[in-house]
């Protein structure tokens, strides 16, 4: 049991991580999205549609780092401090974003600096975390088990283009989310917004997915070596015909399934990374049996996780049901 | 110049602590006052209430914002700022911090969404029953995070092995010795805060003769709550004092400025701690006072600062006076509390200039007196992170100075900008006050709809 512990962390924080980029992704997609809007009333309706949500897909962050503290310490102390500015100015850039939720409703001469700070915050918070990404891609300089790097070593042209990747997926998101949520104005530049961003998100994975085995022999390897090729020549094949039917969607009009497309592109892309990744949380050094936790600590926050997981799964249903519908123009469910 | 990675992590760590724990401060008794109205509400169909609560609904979602993006913070700085820490005592803190995530921040973030967003969408029941998960879920996220710091204060149920701790028994750790003084004294401390904003605010109102429905009802539900909660606060914070000089004496060496453990503890009223000369100097106190507080009798004995060396001290002077502000806002609560409470009973409360006008001005005592007793036991803890464990200036991650320098500055300059237009905001929606007469009714399932034929859905829904 002690020693799939860490294996079963492993998948619930990668899962926690796979939820937060996913709902998360959405809302600050709209963001990202929020500088092509015509006017207020279209801002209005855009961030009326994650209004209710936005808050919940956050704790998803904090179960992703809070979950990472308490199963594998040894990692969190590595990374954070490695990442220490990415981590730091996403958290700033959260904050922008997260307050002009409600600021922009009360300001009346001020909106449009509630306007930029929410769709600068949400930008800079996806270029930040595609960074933090890229950079534990590259690997991590460890001795005696702490950070031994400098402040800037994230900061290569190969982070950069995982950041923008990052931000170019989640304004994929977010487009297909508003295709799936508003109407009018808003929905159909949102369609032809996602076809680009799909043509845009396709390009970074692939240039993600060529650069890797190259610049990693460890990823070349898990890759393109026999037999696992056999198994894993599934994974880009399915990620094209996801794009292609996305794209296909959206060619006809349809409302939902755009989003969902995007959603699978999106774990499909992750499913590629924990391929290349395993066993490792910090590479090239740190595999997931020599950062984990107490097992104690693990076996007390496991009970606590599988009793509550399905109850929180639980809310997300209920509150995604509750403000189903497409947000209309002119109509919120503010009270202001 | 030569900057001190120790003190910078420390500065920005106290700088966005503070910062985000005022928020908390107010939201959790918050949304305990605006479920309670909901429910009175639904008890009573009295329509001030339902405005009432909408309105406060305004403040607390602003509010809200601010702690959810300022705490989302918080759980990454315990890595970023304090790597050795996390390592140290991941296996034991790490846990509560992730339960108090699972039981407390979901359901929060779930229902303040019904609450914000569902006046509309969901029946009058259900709305009320997210109000009260909400303000349920608050108090939950106090609960473990004060065990989390409780634990540090006086660790328990823990076995240290090669440096690291190491669980042995939970329940031991999260009902470590310090943590029911604390967590009662904290819980009442931020029923006391709101309180006080909320008499602040009825209190304008009467004396601006405005929104009197409203104000009275402000008013009584504060006072109330003031004068019960005051008194009892007092009687805690002694039982909590008692708790700490049992587990932290030199902690509370340092709140009473007591150098000499030899001698009983005078009550010093006054005074400048000197720590270099190990004395304090223009002392005002009453003899004999700390020993009869603290052993219950005036030659009672009690440890001194000078019974351990300096390298073993907290910083004497910020512990000092914090305690002492906390203590007289604390004073003059229950004056406010007690002299509000005979207005009422001889039916003055609502007239009565000479304690509106200062009551007016009374929202700030609360945060100021939360913020200052955290510096006594986060201050008062030094040089210790985690009492006997691990010690402060260990505890640091390897990031160069310069970094935390420059982030330290970006903290201050947002959440400078976020905290004034938050504020400027709130004083906006207090200076609107209530607004709007209908109760609107839900609309099960339908999208939403403008605020004015929704109300009139409502009022004939409701057969006004």
């Amino acid at each position: 049991m002690e020693c799939y512990l860490p294996v079963i962390w492993a998948a619930l924080i990668g899962t926690a991580v796979a939820m937060y980029v996913v709902l998360d992704g959405f809302d600050l997609g709209v963001g990202i999205l929020f500088p092509f809007a015509k006017n207020e009333r279209e801002r209005d309706q855009m961030m009326n549609s994650v209004a209710p949500f936005w808050d919940g897909n956050e704790t998803w962050l904090v179960l992703g780092g809070g979950g990472l503290w308490v199963a594998f310490p040894q990692a969190y102390s590595v990374i954070m401090p490695a990442f220490y500015l990415p981590v730091i100015v996403m958290l700033l850039a959260l904050v922008f974003r997260g307050v002009a939720f409600e600021f922009r409703w009360i300001a009346m001469t001020s909106k449009r600096y509630w306007n930029f700070a929410f769709a600068a915050g949400s930008t800079l918070a996806g270029l930040c975390q595609g960074i933090i990404l890229g950079g534990l891609i590259q690997g991590v300089r460890i001795e005696n088990g702490v950070f031994a790097g400098g402040a800037f070593d994230w900061a290569t042209p190969f982070a950069l283009l995982c950041g923008v990747g990052v931000v170019a997926g989640y304004a994929l998101l977010g487009a297909t989310w508003l295709v799936m949520k508003t109407d009018g104005a808003v929905a159909d530049r949102n369609r032809a917004h996602g076809k680009l961003l799909l043509a845009v998100v396709l390009g970074f994975m692939g240039a993600v997915s060529l650069w890797t085995p190259l610049a990693v022999p460890r990823i070349a390897e898990r890759w393109f070596s026999l037999p696992n090729l056999f198994y894993l020549w599934p994974v880009p094949a399915i990620t094209a015909l996801t794009a292609f039917a996305a794209w296909r969607w959206l060619e006809a009009g349809r409302d939902i399934p755009p989003f969902l497309a995007s959603i699978a592109l999106f774990l499909l892309g992750y499913l590629g990374l924990v391929i290349s990744w395993f066993p490792y949380l910090v590479p090239p050094s740190l595999t997931i049996w020599d950062t984990a936790a107490s097992p104690s600590s693990q076996m007390f926050m496991l009970v606590g996780t599988l009793a509550l997981l399905p109850v929180i799964l639980g809310y997300i249903v209920f509150v995604y049901w509750l403000f189903r519908g497409k947000v209309r123009a002119g109509e919120g469910y503010h009270q202001h | 110049m030569d900057l001190d990675p120790v003190l910078l992590a420390r500065l920005q760590f106290a700088f966005t602590i503070t910062f985000h724990i005022i928020f908390p401060s107010f939201t959790i008794g918050l949304s305990a006052f605006i479920a309670t109205l909901l429910v009175r509400w639904m008890w009573t169909g009295r329509e001030h209430l339902h405005r009432l609560a909408r309105f406060w609904t305004k403040i607390f979602a602003v509010s809200f914002a601010m702690g959810v993006v300022s705490g989302i913070v918080l759980s990454y700085q315990f890595g970023t700022n304090w790597s050795r820490f996390s390592v140290v005592v991941g296996n034991v803190i790490g846990p509560l911090i992730g339960y108090e995530v699972l039981t407390a921040f979901f359901l929060e973030a779930t229902f303040l969404g019904v609450m914000l967003f569902g006046w509309k969408r969901v029946p009058p029941w259900l709305h009320v029953m997210s109000a009260i998960f909400v303000a349920i879920g608050t108090a939950i996220s106090a609960f473990w995070i004060l065990s989390a710091n409780s634990w540090m204060q006086t660790p328990a149920g823990h076995e240290i092995r090669n440096g690291i701790a190491y669980p042995v028994d939970w329940h031991a750790i999260v009902f470590n010795p310090s943590f029911p003084y604390r967590f009662t004294h904290m819980l009442t401390a931020v029923y006391l805060t709101t309180s006080l904003v909320i008499l602040a605010v009825g209190a304008r109102y009467l004396l601006a003769n405005k929104h009197l429905d409203e104000a009275k009802t402000m008013m009584r539900m504060a006072v109330g709550m003031i004068a019960i909660l005051a008194p009892l606060q007092l009687f805690i914070g002694d039982q909590h004092g008692l708790n700490t000089l049992e587990h932290q004496p030199i902690k509370i060496a340092a709140m009473e400025a007591h150098w000499d453990g030899s001698k009983p503890g005078d009550l010093v009223l006054f005074a400048w701690p000197d720590e270099k000369a190990e004395r304090n100097h223009f002392e005002i106190s009453i003899p004999k006072g700390a020993s009869l507080i603290l052993t219950h009798d005036p030659n009672g004995l009690f440890p001194g600062l000078k019974s351990v060396p300096p390298s073993e001290r907290p910083p004497v002077v910020p512990v000092f006076f914090a305690f002492r502000i906390m203590v007289g806002l604390g004073l003059v609560m229950i004056a406010a509390g007690l002299i509000g409470a005979l207005l009422w009973w001889r039916g003055r409360l609502f007239d009565t200039r000479w304690y509106l006008w200062p009551a007016s001005m009374s929202w700030w005592m609360g945060f100021v007196a939360v913020i200052s007793g955290w510096v006594v036991t986060e201050s008062g803890r030094q040089p210790w992170i985690a009492h006997g464990i691990l010690r402060t200036a260990d505890a640091i991650s390897p990031v160069p100075a310069a970094t935390i320098a420059s982030t330290l500055a970006l903290f201050v300059l947002v959440y400078g900008i976020v905290f004034t237009m938050g504020l400027y905001y709130i004083n906006r929606l207090i200076v609107k006050g209530p607004q709007g007469r209908a109760i609107e009714a839900p609309e099960m399932g339908s999208p939403v709809r403008p605020l004015s034929s929704a109300a009139e859905a409502g009022r004939e829904a409701l057969g006004h």
